[in-house]
């Protein structure tokens, strides 16, 4: 009896399993089957031509460099606010104060609010400061998305670590400043696998953007200029009627799913040859 | 008894003062005992346990001695076969419990594990109540009925002398109890999936001397009915409680026979550089 | 860096306060009780009651979970106990690469293969007529959606189960199973939920993936074969165009703030019971 409901169970289970991965592959190959005839070197080197949305010439370039512009800048920004917040949580607060409670909570809230209320909410910030939809507000605004991803998931590592590293090293008899380089490079595969995250949630998100960076079939040259992002991108090719047009947004579902491959692997790879050489 | 040597032909050589009663070979042919038989044990291709051949008497303590990872853990693993769960264990050789060789295809393994009462280095109670802890073997072998679930947890509380201290109690976490009540809790759950020999591994070490004495008082008293196989670290308690000794040195079998004669007149060189602390 | 760990907790109070100052104003036209129950939606008219997104929001995000749920759960036990190395080394990337699919591209395959499949395989046998673009393709994409953010937390949560616990359980002849069933779950309920919680919370919020699928019709859904508005797409589609309109406006910065408070009750909701539960069994 019971090695029957076990038999039966663990079919189940690599039912499901299965399933999962037939998804995948479907996802994966109905967009690349879609997509991989209209990709062509145009599509990532050049700009939208006139007529581009009814099947004429060009490419997105546009599109990819205004996303990389984005999600590099808001990078920035996040990693600048998170590192230094998350050390203070972990090594500055006592392990059980209040206030780093209240921190995390209030991180856990930022976490769950939806991309499209952090792009409502930076529009209007915006409308208040006088901005137009540019590539300041997308990056801003994107910051705001993925900052408290990477905190949390920054903080959840460093919080593992944190509870007996200090201790083990001091006893040894290393000095503070041994002692942070040991820390931090400890921390970088944290760091790493945060950023990871970031990227995947702030590449891809069209939300946010929609109505803070707006669209433009150009290049921005300064922060005020409005920027196009390829999820929006996407999103506009597939809204038009003609065949081709949609072809060319599943190719671009192909690029936007290569760079945020790219950037994972990469993260991966560099996530890996940092915790080779831990102590 | 204990029957130790490379083969078992070659018996002969090693002879024990009670060995006049029964012939050894005969004795564990009809008896309750274990028989190891070439026993070889490999993890990711190091080889761990070396050709061991051994009889485990009945209804009597066997302790295991040995410096830290000579495999001592490794073999009391083999006897329940929870080596099955990791893949990188391969295991050759013959174990004989009850005249079923264990390794055997059409042995159960559950049905194995269900006859060895094991009581861990370090006490996991599981996540439930006190109850719950020493209900768990009875109900996944289809105990069905309060009553007798009821009556069984008692029993098994009290035979550990825990029953006094945690009757108000019994429905609170297994986790608040402290070190040495929770081992004796382990000790009542494992009981009570009525096995017929208990496997303990470094069973004492985490705890204080106390509890410790309440365990090895119980290990005493439970040797009426089980047969029991321990694992020390500490040669005091071997010496206090155990009835044959083997000492195992780089995953062989070195040396083994009855505790009085084991200490007092060690065969090996190796035993007598062990027993007098020349190496740990 | 005082300053920053302020700035954090401010800003979720600024992001709170300004879309509640934001959504004040039709929540003063209105009673607000109207605003929550009421089913009518001609802005034009001055009429806004969201009733129709809010049960859109709550239909596609429960039966993505109803979903996402068992499969998750499933693979993610298979994974932990049952699965050789092997298996599990092939897993891991092909969950990183489930969660670094952008929603853009789930959306784009919903359009692609569940809204037709809907359209002439499944709807056909219960109701007459549906476009595919449905409360249950909403659903069934943002299962899909969530299910790698899913596995990948309980694989981590079946993780940090001692593993003394389960040799205990399997050294008294449990089966896996049994072992499964009776500890590892047990162990698990609160990492279980707090799982759950966030993969909905990612579940109201999802804006784009769900917006391609799911008919963005005013309506209230009566059937897994109607076409739903959720929240979000309704922030999506008009934001930005409605600016002329203040009330408009207003209403859409209230569905904005209606999205924030959930979250935030969710999470509070969640985090108290989470404590509840360890606090009773404390195990
Ligand atoms: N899972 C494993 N993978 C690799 N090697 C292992 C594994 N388990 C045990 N070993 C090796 O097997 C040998 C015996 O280990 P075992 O745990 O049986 O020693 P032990 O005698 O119980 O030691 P101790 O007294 O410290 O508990 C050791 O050399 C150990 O490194
Ligand atoms: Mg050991």
């Amino acid at each position: 009896m019971k090695y029957l409901e076990e038999k039966i169970l663990k079919i189940i289970m690599i039912c499901a399993a299965v399933i999962i991965l037939a998804v995948l592959l479907f996802i994966i190959s109905t967009v690349f089957y879609r997509g991989l005839p209209a990709l062509s070197l145009d599509m990532v080197t050049k700009l939208p031509g006139g007529g581009f949305y009814l099947g004429k010439e060009g490419g997105v370039l546009n599109a990819i460099v205004g996303s990389i512009y984005i999600i590099v800048g808001s990078l920035v920004i996040s990693i600048f606010i998170s590192v230094p917040l998350v050390l203070y949580i972990n090594f500055y607060l006592p392990a059980k104060s209040v206030f780093s409670s209240v921190i995390r909570f209030s991180l856990d809230i930022l976490f769950g609010i939806p991309s499209i209320v952090y792009g409502a909410f930076g529009f209007s910030l915006m409308i208040y400061l006088g901005l137009r939809a540019s590539l300041l507000g997308g990056i801003l605004a994107v910051g705001m998305l993925i900052m408290p991803i990477m905190m949390r998931s920054f903080d959840e590592i460093t919080r593992l670590l944190s509870r007996d590293l200090p201790d083990a090293l001091l006893s040894l008899g290393s000095t503070k400043y041994e002692m942070a380089k040991v820390i931090l490079r400890q921390l970088m595969p944290g760091l790493v696998t945060a950023i990871l995250l970031a990227i995947g949630r702030g590449v891809g998100d069209a939300a946010t953007v929609l109505f803070t960076a707006g669209y433009t079939d150009n290049i921005p040259s300064s922060l005020n200029q409005p920027a196009a992002t390829l999820p929006l991108s996407i999103f506009f090719q597939l809204g038009s009627p003609v065949e081709e047009v949609q072809n060319r947004a599943y190719a671009s579902a192909i690029i936007l799913t290569v760079i945020i491959l790219i950037l994972s692997f990469g993260a991966r790879y560099f996530s890996s040859k940092f915790s080779k050489n831990k102590i | 008894m204990i029957i130790t040597s490379h083969r078992l032909q070659e018996n002969e050589n090693i002879t024990f003062p009670d060995t006049k009663e029964i012939s050894p070979l005969k004795k564990l042919i009809n008896s309750q005992s274990i028989r190891i038989e070439n026993l070889d044990v490999y993890i990711e291709n190091q080889h761990i346990l070396k050709d061991v051949n051994l009889i485990i008497p009945e209804k009597k303590i066997t302790c295991i001695i040995g410096p830290s990872g000579c495999g001592k853990s490794t073999f009391l693993k083999t006897l329940n076969r929870m080596h099955d769960e990791t893949p990188e264990v391969k295991i050759s050789g013959k174990i004989f419990v009850d005249d079923e060789n264990i390794y055997d295809n059409r042995v159960n393994i559950i049905d194995t594990r269900k006859k060895m009462g094991l009581l861990a280095q370090r006490p996991c109670p599981l996540p439930m109540s006190i109850f719950d802890n020493v209900a768990y073997g009875p109900r996944i072998h289809g105990m069905k009925k309060k009553k007798t679930i009821n009556q069984t947890v008692i029993q098994y509380l009290q035979y550990v002398g825990l029953w006094d201290e945690v009757r108000d109690r019994v429905r609170t976490s297994a986790t608040r109890l402290s070190i040495g009540q929770q081992q004796r809790l382990c000790l009542a759950r494992g009981l009570a999936i009525e096995p017929e020999y208990i496997l303990g591994d470094e069973a004492t070490s985490a705890l204080d001397p106390l509890s410790t004495k309440k365990i090895e008082e119980l290990f005493v008293k439970l040797k009426e009915k089980y047969t029991i196989i321990l694992v020390t670290h500490t040669l005091r308690q071997a010496k206090r409680i155990a009835d044959y000794i083997i000492f195992m040195y780089l995953g062989k079998i070195i040396e083994a026979g009855p505790t009085e004669e084991f200490f007092s007149n060690p065969k090996k060189q190796l035993t007598r550089e062990y027993l007098s602390g020349s190496f740990s | 860096m005082l300053g920053i760990a302020i700035f954090t907790i401010l800003l979720l109070i600024i992001i709170g306060l300004s879309l509640f100052f934001k959504a004040l104003p039709i929540m003063r036209e209105k009673n607000l009780w109207v605003l929550l129950t009421s089913a009518q939606w001609k802005p034009f008219k001055g009429d806004f009651g969201f009733l129709p997104f809010i049960l859109s929001t709550f239909y596609v995000s429960l039966i993505a979970i109803i979903i996402a749920l068992p499969f998750s759960i499933l693979t993610s036990i298979y994974l932990n106990s049952y699965a050789s190395k092997s298996v599990k080394k092939f897993f891991e990337p092909v969950i990183d690469l489930l969660s670094g699919i952008p929603p853009i591209i789930y959306g784009v395959w919903g359009t692609l293969t569940i809204v037709p499949l809907i359209a002439n395989k499944i709807a056909p046998k219960f109701v007459e007529f549906s476009t595919g673009y449905t409360v249950l393709a909403g659903g069934v994409v943002l299962a899909v959606m969530i299910i790698p953010l899913l596995i990948s937390i309980m694989v981590e949560v079946f993780r940090s189960i001692p593993k003394e616990m389960i040799d205990a359980s399997l050294s008294m002849g449990a089966t896996k199973w049994q072992t499964v069933k009776k500890v590892i779950l047990r162990k698990s309920i609160s990492g279980i939920i707090a799982a759950t919680v966030l993969a909905l919370s990612r579940a109201f919020g999802e804006t784009m993936a769900v917006l391609m699928v799911c008919g963005n019709i005013t309506q209230i859904p009566h059937s897994l074969f109607d076409a739903c508005y959720p929240l979000p797409a309704l922030i999506a589609n008009n934001y930005g165009e409605m600016l002329s309109m203040p009330s408009y406006e207003s209403a859409l910065m209230f569905s904005a703030f209606l999205l924030f408070i959930i979250v935030v009750l969710f999470n509070g909701i969640s985090r108290f019971t989470l404590i509840q539960i360890e606090k009773r069994y404390q195990f």
